[in-house]
């Protein structure tokens, strides 16, 4: 299924999209399906699915810890396709790495996996604009969705010319910092939220973890709050997995749902 | 905005969070790197603090034993024991400029770390500096530099503990405090303008070199051998003479063997035997294995154990305008002692790859008559590794 059309019919719903990130092969490679379906059956609307790097800069150190799980599991880009291509679901999948995994498997070959697979999008954190014109005109022809990031430090300029870019969503960065579950929802999250304007669907990420938080993104503005450190900390901790990420998921889809 | 590539490689690979400080650092180097009081002040701390210009000195017991006349620039004589400082010096001098209060460093051997400690104290910063687990067990004398001047170190305990994690970490933080912050690479690697900026504050290195063999020798060495883990003591002598008929040699550490692990090198030769790939911001030759993860990296000397490289050595290895040559570990031991019992100068683990190659290399007559030597720091900070490495054997 195309992002457009998903956030198009929760739009016609008057529902904002809860897009659930968890890392593949974490903390095995036999648990990513079950956990997928658990955060589908609590609610989730698309799924992000990162596909483990070494490096992964961008990130706070729960999910570098969950990155380095998944690969001493013995996550790679082969298992990784083979995974998603065997994923029974109903909902959007986007792939989120760093770019040197694209680049050593091939930009061509990389994309094609992903539609083959069954992939709707790309995020690759440590792409930005400038350097995206060979994935992104690959993605283009092969209709892949692209979609970049911004933060509240980017200039309207810069806002403008991403926007130009990004499809599928716009990822909104919340606030300064990496990845992982934070408290607070600052006036700077709120801020970048109205600078982005645009009829291409806003999504927001990095540090909300519970339904109080997504409420607050959602009055904000949002057309759809990604939560992943939250998840990826269920599954760290091994205890009750499925049940609980099934259960906060259905939290935060119930203030996604309000109206 | 400028240029951001040599040839293929360098670029701006990083989060979009750190565009708009890349893009302000751009501008502020542009501003100032020819402005007359920027230079000035950039002098007066390179002369009076950091104790340039360094020697060229005529290593005459050296040279008679390998039969070739052979210079060390010493730049193990600089303030802190290795080139480090005149690239922190450079960088902490502009970040005040452009307003800055906080620099975050992140430091392998620890060389850098210092060079940072030292020149945020004299200018007032808030100096933070990260450095994987591993160095700060293996080169603790530094840690106690860093911190008796009053720099906070974060041992980085992730992934391979290494220089690669404490990279990272900087940049997590630089990412989280972007606006007061500035992140003082140290070394030729990294984002745009950090390859091209680094470059030219070592340049100095280089520039120096150029005028003393002209007084000396009256003409250019035939080659100039240094070691090169990020390289910027490498590119910093290298530079300036690239126009110039003069053979550039860059050694990178080949560890235990040129073999690997699953998940690891057991060198750093990401120069000699890397492929095309992407790491910590730059598009540069990186050790990885088939799937494009990074592998880790191995060296004796903690400075050259990295699994990138300067993207702008890179694109001069790929043009054959640099020869990247491998000491192993053994090697550069045995140029360790050989240098401290020949010439009474104990070099660093990491110059000592740059020694080692000249003793193997002057026979074949592949140096020419007049090499010169980049000693980019003194050993001093290796004796606890040295001693730990032969009372083993």
């Amino acid at each position: 299924m195309k992002l457009a059309e998903k956030f198009n019919e929760l739009k016609n719903r008057n529902e904002t999209a809860l897009l659930a990130y968890v890392c593949a092969g974490d903390p095995d490679i036999d648990s990513t399906p079950r956990i997928v379906e658990s955060l589908i059956r609590g609610g989730a609307d698309i799924i992000e699915l990162g596909l483990p790097f070494s490096d992964p800069v961008a990130d706070g150190p729960t999910i570098q810890a969950a990155s380095e799980r998944a690969l001493s599991a013995g996550m790679n880009p082969d298992r990784y396709f083979e995974l998603v291509a065997n994923l029974d679901v109903q909902v959007p999948l986007v792939c989120m790495t760093y770019y040197n995994l694209i680049y050593k498997r091939g930009i061509e070959k990389f994309v094609k996996d992903c539609v083959s697979s069954g992939i709707s999008g790309l995020i690759i954190p440590d792409l930005p604009a400038e350097e995206s014109n060979d994935l992104a005109n690959c993605c283009t022809q092969e209709g892949v969705d692209l979609i970049f990031l911004v933060a509240p430090v980017t200039t309207d300029e810069r806002i403008e010319m991403i926007l130009s870019k990004t499809s599928g969503f716009v990822y909104i960065v919340s606030r300064l910092g990496v990845t992982g579950t934070r408290s607070d929802v600052t006036a700077a999250t709120s801020d970048i939220i109205s600078r982005v304007r645009t009829d291409i669907p806003k999504a927001v990420g990095f540090g909300i973890s519970n339904a109080e938080q997504a409420a607050k993104i959602i009055d904000a503005g949002a057309d759809g709050v990604i939560v992943g450190s939250a998840f990826v900390d269920i599954i760290a901790s091994g205890d009750n997995v499925e049940k609980r990420l099934e259960d906060l998921t259905t939290e935060i889809k119930a203030v996604c749902r309000r109206d | 905005m400028s240029d951001t590539k040599y040839g293929k490689y360098g670029g701006q690979f990083v989060p979009e969070i750190l565009m708009p400080a890349l893009e302000e650092l751009e501008q502020g180097y542009e501003k100032y790197r020819n402005d007359p009081q920027f230079l000035e002040e950039l002098n007066y701390y390179l002369k009076d603090f950091a104790g340039r210009e360094t020697p060229l000195y005529h290593a005459r017991n050296l040279s008679k034993k390998y039969g070739t006349k052979i210079y060390l620039k010493r730049e193990d004589l600089v303030h802190g024991g290795a080139h480090k400082l005149n690239n922190t010096i450079g960088q902490a001098l502009l970040a005040k400029y452009m307003g800055k209060t906080r620099l975050v460093a992140e430091t392998g051997a620890g060389q850098h770390g210092t060079a940072t400690a030292m020149a945020g104290t004299n200018l007032g910063f808030e100096t933070h500096v990260y450095m994987g687990a591993k160095d700060t067990e293996r080169q603790r004398m530094n840690v106690y530099r860093m911190e008796i001047m009053g720099t906070e170190v974060h041992p980085v305990e992730s992934g391979s503990r290494t220089l690669k994690d404490a990279i990272n970490e900087a940049l997590r933080d630089w990412v989280s405090n972007v606006e007061n912050t500035h992140y003082l690479i140290g070394s030729v690697v990294g984002p745009h303008p950090y390859p091209m900026m680094v470059r030219d504050f070592q340049s100095v290195i280089g520039n120096e070199v150029k005028q003393q063999i002209m007084e000396k020798e009256g003409r250019y060495p035939d080659s100039i051998v240094a070691c090169a883990g990020g390289g910027s003591n490498a590119i910093g002598i290298f530079y300036p003479f690239i126009e110039e008929d003069v053979k550039l040699i860059a050694v990178e550490a080949g560890g235990k063997g040129m073999k690997y692990t699953k998940d690891a090198a057991l060198h750093s030769a990401s120069l000699s035997v890397g492929e095309d790939g992407v790491l910590q911001g730059a598009r540069t030759r990186i050790l990885q294995d088939e799937y494009g993860q990074i592998l880790e990296s191995s060296s004796i000397s903690a400075g050259l154990d990295y699994s990138g490289v300067g993207p702008e050595l890179a694109h001069l290895a790929d043009i054959g305008r640099l020869l990247p040559r491998v000491v192993n570990d053994d090697m550069a031991l045995e140029a360790f002692h050989e240098l401290s019992r020949v010439e009474g100068i104990i070099p660093a683990l990491e110059s000592s790859h740059a020694v080692a190659h000249v003793m193997e290399a002057a026979e074949s007559g592949e140096l020419g008559e007049l090499v010169v030597i980049n000693l980019s720091g003194r050993g001093d900070k290796d004796l606890e590794t040295v001693i730990g490495l032969e009372r083993r054997n």
